[in-house]
């Protein structure tokens, strides 16, 4: 089995997709809460992501 | 009658009737195949979407050399990572068979693939709570 190297941002980028998709379907009941809570918990990560990027940049500079 | 009382009556005619075989039997089958408990109860797309999501997590740590933790390490962080690890039902029983899983702490990406592990059985732990309340009729 070849190992799969990503990124810190790819890896980041893969979970929050499928953790948003699970999130939408499982909280919400109706399919258009799905999508919008999924596409809400999706941003969130890639925010959280980004944020706390630019935040350790701040701190190493 | 009121109209916000007829469109209560309405809405509970439309909620299927509890099922108690089905409450029994969706989380566990949506436990062992991932998205199972969702497809059982013809909630095709849910179901896909799910067994997709899990799934293709579970495949990524594993191809990320991460880690599948054992039952009785006697670390109480192991106990942690393995209640996570084993929600993901048949595929961390048949990882575990086919001694995949070992981990690789020489590498970075290793640790995302373990995290990547342990997320996709609680992700798939909340989908099996999810069929469940699909089957008891509290989620249409």
């Amino acid at each position: 089995m070849t190992p799969l190297h990503l990124s810190h941002f790819t890896a980041a980028l893969l979970f929050a997709i499928f953790a948003s998709v699970v999130f939408g379907i499982t909280q919400r009941n109706t399919p258009r809460d799905m999508v919008r809570y999924g596409a809400y918990c999706f941003t969130l990560f890639i925010v959280g992501v980004i944020g706390a990027g630019w935040a350790m940049w701040l701190l190493r500079h | 009658m009121t109209a916000a009382s007829k469109s209560n009556i309405e809405r509970a005619e439309a909620v299927p009737a509890p099922n108690a075989v089905m409450a029994v039997v969706a989380p566990a089958v949506g436990w062992l195949i991932p998205g199972a408990g969702h497809l059982l109860q013809k909630r095709w797309t849910r179901g896909l979407l799910l067994m997709v999501s899990v799934v293709a997590m579970f495949a990524l740590g594993l191809l990320m050399e991460g880690k599948l933790y054992s039952p009785n390490t006697g670390d109480i962080l192991d106990v942690l990572g393995f209640i996570g690890d084993v929600g993901a039902g048949a595929l961390y029983i048949v990882s575990k068979a086919l001694d995949a899983g070992t981990g690789n702490i020489a590498r970075a990406t290793a640790d995302y693939g373990t995290k990547y592990l342990i997320v996709a059985g609680l992700l798939n732990i909340i989908s099996a709570v999810d069929a469940y309340h699909i089957a008891i009729g509290k989620k249409p």
